[in-house]
């Protein structure tokens, strides 16, 4: 397990506070850090408010109270434009649902990161390529998502997550949605991938197993985020 | 580039594009061909009017022989010939060139204008005029025309080639030539190679016309020639001066302004009915797009999360939008030239209208009319992306990424206050005045009531809907109506392309259909005799007093009253005025003419004219009003008074009725042009066309038609459905489109759908349940827009009726509603729903449930 450099985050949450509509609190005061390179899985109940913390994170949400940080980079002065910025630069995202655009081929799907940020499209998709056969698709990078399953759709979406050599990766459930023994490949893999590329994690899960990859795990309630005890 | 500006990369933009394009082609197709047929119809007609208005002025040209000016009398009686001198003496005018114009009929057959010209004047001013003698062209010398070729008999005429041909004749050959009331032998004395070509002239020497056809010391005109570097303004002064009140000066931009008069209200009401397809185009795209945008939510809430700008959504979504409606402008220049091309010569330039009898205008291509056709083409699609554009940039992305669905919420009462505002718009404008003789703030009423009636579609369908809400109509139907129920704004999206055409459609029937039954009665109220004359061609000279005589003798009449119609020049901007001589009764005008209510008394001493109600838009007199005439007094003009304003559907530019007495006092001319006749009860109506031919001289007898009052209402109406048939054909055309909308719509949304249909499958609904739901769906919503079209084309319909006609042509009329037409409407609307989301559904259900619960999208 890597130590935190409290020096220097990657990123920094303090004193974060969060509502719904209607009123109810997801958390108050929450504080937290993520070290370059380090691997943290956020665990707790249905509705505790997980998927919110992360789009709080990645600027597509906003806290009634708090600051969040990225790489110094404070989200709360930055306007829209500003954090979507900051989001392609820095940022990689898996998702539960895959997401993974189904008129675009998977090696197009992986490369939009690259071209978003004005890689010429040769350049991008030839990365692509490599990125998905590191991703075990070898040769596949022309298919179109229809043909795959939900397995190699993660996959996709792992080699579309770090292509750009994002500073930060947030996933959320990224096995929620697959079979244990496909989920197990695909967290060796996903966690292989981001130790490798030197990035951040963020993953939000409610698996035990998920969570085990993970350099730490922290319980999300309403009071804030506690290190997990593992029981 | 732009694209990159708004932070989204080309690449990406291009992939995005391509992706959604190569996996929908159809509804890409559907909305470009959309675009397509609103332009193609838009600069078709467009180049239609401007070849006809091209060809018609050339046609004036050509009669003026290309003279700097006229002086030009306002009656075809002509103004007195003194006048000449003083014209041709004026400082700053080099040559001046006295003419006699008249309508004339050769050999009882051909209709031409014969203009009468004095060679050595007019070889100064109008050289196109002259003709070129009969030796000149067998000796094939070609030599040019000059004064000194032009010896004219008195007996000698020179025709056009285009009369040549249609007398199949050649010079040095005999004709009869008809005009003001004679029937003349000349003999062809050359051609006339200046005229341009289809252009029908024939000229002969002006004493000839003045002596020979009984106008002596009269002229229509003075063609006139300035001298070189002449103060025109001055010189045009200096004229006017001299003018009594039956002449004014014109010249070809007052002719080309009378000419542009005659039919603009017509060619822009085309222009707009054609828009109107456009419009419905663009409401296809916007569909098209709506639906694209609402199936894209989440892969544009990924794009958002993975960097992508709030703006550089709306670009591409944009882009999209041009791109197609670029595409589909393109294609509609291409359709709009051969459809342009083909009504040219099936139609004729005025599709029907009456405008422009008779000629077959070539094609003009317009550059500047094909850019601003293709920018509105492109700007109906730009505008149909905008709100989807706008609602996929402003979607929260981390809402739209779990969300596939209808992302309002179902108990939330649809928006109305912008439709409302809309459709206050729409009303204000349509109690706002013409512009410049165009009811323009009729057709943005028009707009305005459209888009508002579509923004009132959510909140239309939920209101219609809501009582089903209660009733229990077994698995399929209780899943429509929830499903419709609970997500408006899908039903609005699909709907709204078919509740434009429809309404349209309805608004344009409604409006013909009162039009057309007004016009029936009128027809019965201003043909009350048994048979109507008519003479071939514009002959308003046609009978004369000692032909008049006779035929009143014919055996089997109760009556017969003969007409004098004559063009009466009142304004230089506006085409002549109608003027009617007839016998009418001052005490009751009401026997001949239809009054709009009722005549007033006459002072003592005045002479009653009553107005037609175009008249009195066109100028500004009321019953009770003096006006002035030209007609022949001292001045030149003559006071008159308006007792009454009557309905006349058969002039849109004017009429003054006025009673015969008068008119021949006034005038002294005893001409007439056609009559009606009322029989003897029991006479026979079969004989009596020849007992008058009989009487009358061979070259009239033969231009003479005899119509029943039964076949001229029935001959009218068809000239009236011939006028609309390009009406009925684009509104035809509109309503496919709006059809074809519904498949897409229905089409797309199904498809939207598979998921949802695939979880009904795996909880125990059976497929056809699906179908039937769908079915239901589509008949439901087909419904809404049967309810919404019909009551929104009504409101419309009112615009057009009390708005657009009396402004465009000058014509009121009562509402009449069609309603086999509506129901007709409601029923192909309604199955036309259901079909289509039933074959859509069944595609849709053609695949594996399992695997339609398992997509992403």
């Amino acid at each position: 397990m890597r130590t935190p450099s409290p020096a220097s985050p990657l990123l920094s949450v303090t004193s974060l506070k969060k509502s719904v509509p209607g009123g109810r609190v997801l958390f108050d005061g929450l504080d937290m850090a993520v070290a370059p390179g380090e691997f943290v899985a956020i665990m707790g109940e249905s509705g505790a408010g997980k998927s919110t913390l992360l789009n709080l994170i990645a600027g597509l949400d906003t806290a009634d109270s708090g600051s969040i940080a990225i790489r110094g980079t404070v989200l709360d002065g930055l306007d829209d434009d500003a954090r979507t910025k900051l989001r392609l630069a820095a940022i990689g995202f898996v998702f539960q649902a895959f997401h993974i655009l189904p008129h675009l081929t998977l090696a197009q799907n992986v490369a939009l990161p690259l071209v978003l940020q004005h890689m010429k499209a040769r350049e991008a998709e030839e990365r692509a390529h490599a990125m998905l056969a590191s991703a075990g698709l070898s040769g596949r990078g022309n298919d179109f998502p229809r043909a795959l399953s939900g397995g190699e759709l993660q996959r996709v979406a792992i080699a579309r997550a770090l292509v750009h050599k994002p500073a930060l990766i947030l996933a959320d459930e990224p096995t929620g949605n697959l079979d244990p023994e496909t989920a197990a490949r695909i967290l060796e893999l996903f966690a292989t991938a981001v130790r490798e590329s030197g990035a951040g994690v963020l993953l939000v899960t409610h698996s035990h197993v998920a969570a085990a990859v993970a350099d730490r795990t922290l319980l999300l309630a309403r009071s804030g985020l506690r290190e997990h005890d593992g029981r | 580039m732009a694209a990159d500006m708004c932070g989204l990369s080309g690449v990406a933009t291009r992939w995005m594009i391509a992706g959604e394009w190569r996996a929908h082609p159809a509804r890409v197709i559907l909305a470009a061909l959309a675009i397509a047929v609103g332009v193609a119809l838009g600069f078709a007609v467009h180049l239609i009017n401007a070849s006809a208005l091209n060809e018609f002025s050339r046609a004036v040209r050509t009669v003026n022989g290309d003279a700097d000016f006229q002086v030009h009398a306002r009656t075809p009686l002509g103004f007195e010939e003194a006048l000449y001198p003083k014209l041709a003496r004026t400082p700053g005018i080099a040559a001046a060139s006295p003419v006699v114009e008249l309508p004339a009929s050769i050999d009882g057959k051909v209709p031409l204008t014969l203009l009468g010209i004095d060679p050595f004047r007019a070889g100064l001013v109008t050289p196109n005029l002259m003709g070129r003698p009969v030796a000149a062209e067998t000796t094939q010398t070609a030599a040019p025309p000059s004064a000194t070729d032009n010896a004219l008999g008195e007996t000698s005429i020179f025709l056009s080639q285009a009369a040549l041909l249609a007398l199949n004749k050649k010079p040095g050959d005999e004709i009869q030539v008809s005009a003001a009331g004679q029937t003349l032998a000349f003999t062809i004395a050359g051609t006339l190679p200046g005229v341009a070509e289809g252009q029908r002239l024939a000229v002969v020497d002006i004493a000839t016309a003045q002596w020979r056809l009984n106008r002596l010391g009269r002229l229509q005109r003075v063609d006139l020639k300035f001298v070189e570097g002449a103060d025109e303004p001055r010189v045009r002064n200096a004229l006017a001066a001299l003018l009594p009140r039956d002449a004014e000066i014109v010249n070809e931009t007052t002719q080309e302004r009378r000419t542009d008069a005659l039919s603009r209200a017509y060619r822009v009401n085309l222009d707009m009915v054609a828009l109107m397809a456009l419009l419905t185009g663009g409401f296809l795209a916007f569909s098209a797009q709506a639906l694209s945008v609402a199936r894209r939510r989440s892969q544009f809430a990924l794009l958002r999360v993975l960097g992508v700008q709030r703006r550089a959504l709306l670009f591409q979504v944009l882009v999209e939008g041009a791109v197609v409606g670029g595409i589909g402008a393109a294609l509609g220049l291409g359709a709009g030239l051969f459809l342009a091309q083909g009504a040219l010569s099936f139609l004729g330039g005025d599709l029907g209208g009456g405008y422009f009898s008779g000629t077959r205008p070539q094609l003009i291509f317009a550059p500047g009319a094909a850019l601003s056709f293709f920018g509105l083409g492109l700007l109906a699609a730009l505008i149909g992306s905008v709100l989807p554009a706008r609602q996929a940039a402003q979607a929260q992305p981390a809402i739209a990424l779990k969300d596939a669905g209808d992302a309002a919420d179902p108990r939330r009462a649809p928006g109305w206050r912008i439709a409302l505002a809309l459709l206050l718009a729409g009303a204000v404008c349509a109690f706002l005045p013409a512009i410049g003789g165009l009811p323009l703030f009729g057709y943005i009423s028009v707009a305005f009531l459209l888009a508002g009636g579509v923004g009132a579609m959510p909140l239309l369908a939920r209101v219609l809907l809501t009582p089903l809400q209660h009733v229990t109509f077994g698995v399929s139907g209780h899943l429509a109506s929830k499903h419709l129920w609970g997500a408006p704004s899908q039903a609005a999206i699909a709907l709204c392309g078919i509740v434009a055409s429809t309404s349209l459609m309805i608004a344009m029937a409604v409006m013909v259909w009162s039009f057309r039954n007004s016009v029936d009665s009128w027809l019965v109220q201003i043909l009350p005799a048994d048979i109507y004359l008519r003479v071939e061609g514009d002959d308003y000279n046609a009978f004369a007093p000692d032909v008049q005589q006779r035929m009143a003798t014919v055996p089997g009449l109760q009556s017969i009253h003969f007409r004098k119609v004559t063009p009466l020049r009142l304004s230089p901007d506006q085409p002549p005025i109608t003027l009617l001589a007839e016998d009418i009764d001052p005490a009751n005008p009401s026997a001949l003419l239809p009054l709009i209510g009722s005549s007033r008394p006459i002072p003592d001493g005045a002479i009653p004219v009553w107005l037609s109600e175009p008249a009195t838009w066109l100028y500004p007199y009321r019953a009770g009003d003096y006006m002035d005439l030209p007609l022949s007094g001292a001045s030149g003009s003559t006071r008159v008074f308006v007792a009454g304003i009557w309905r006349d559907y058969g002039r849109q530019q004017g009429t003054v009725a006025m009673a015969s007495p008068d008119y021949v006092r006034l005038t002294g001319d005893r001409l007439r042009s056609d009559a009606a006749i009322s029989l003897k009860p029991g006479a026979d109506s079969a004989s009596l066309p020849d007992a008058m031919r009989a009487v009358m001289p061979p070259s009239l007898a033969g231009r003479v038609s005899f119509v029943p009052s039964r076949d001229l209402r029935k001959l009218s109406l068809q000239i009236f459905d011939r006028s609309f048939a390009v009406t009925y054909l684009l509104e035809a055309i509109a309503i496919l489109v709006g059809l074809a909308g519904v498949a897409a719509t229905f089409s797309a949304q199904t498809l939207a759908r598979t998921k949802e249909f695939g979880m009904l499958r795996h909880i125990g609904v059976l497929k056809r349940q699906i179908v039937g739901m769908l079915a239901a769906e589509g008949a439901l919503l087909g419904s809404v827009g049967v309810v919404a079209g019909i009551g929104l084309g009504i409101a419309i319909s009112q615009v057009l009726i009390h708005v657009i006609n009396p402004q465009s042509f000058h014509w009121t009329m009562e509402t009449r509603l069609p309603f086999v037409l509506f129901a007709t409407v409601a029923v192909a609307l309604v199955a036309a729903s259901a079909g289509t989301a039933l074959i859509a559904g069944r595609r849709a259900l053609s695949g594996d449930a399992i695997r339609a619960v398992r997509e992403d999208w």
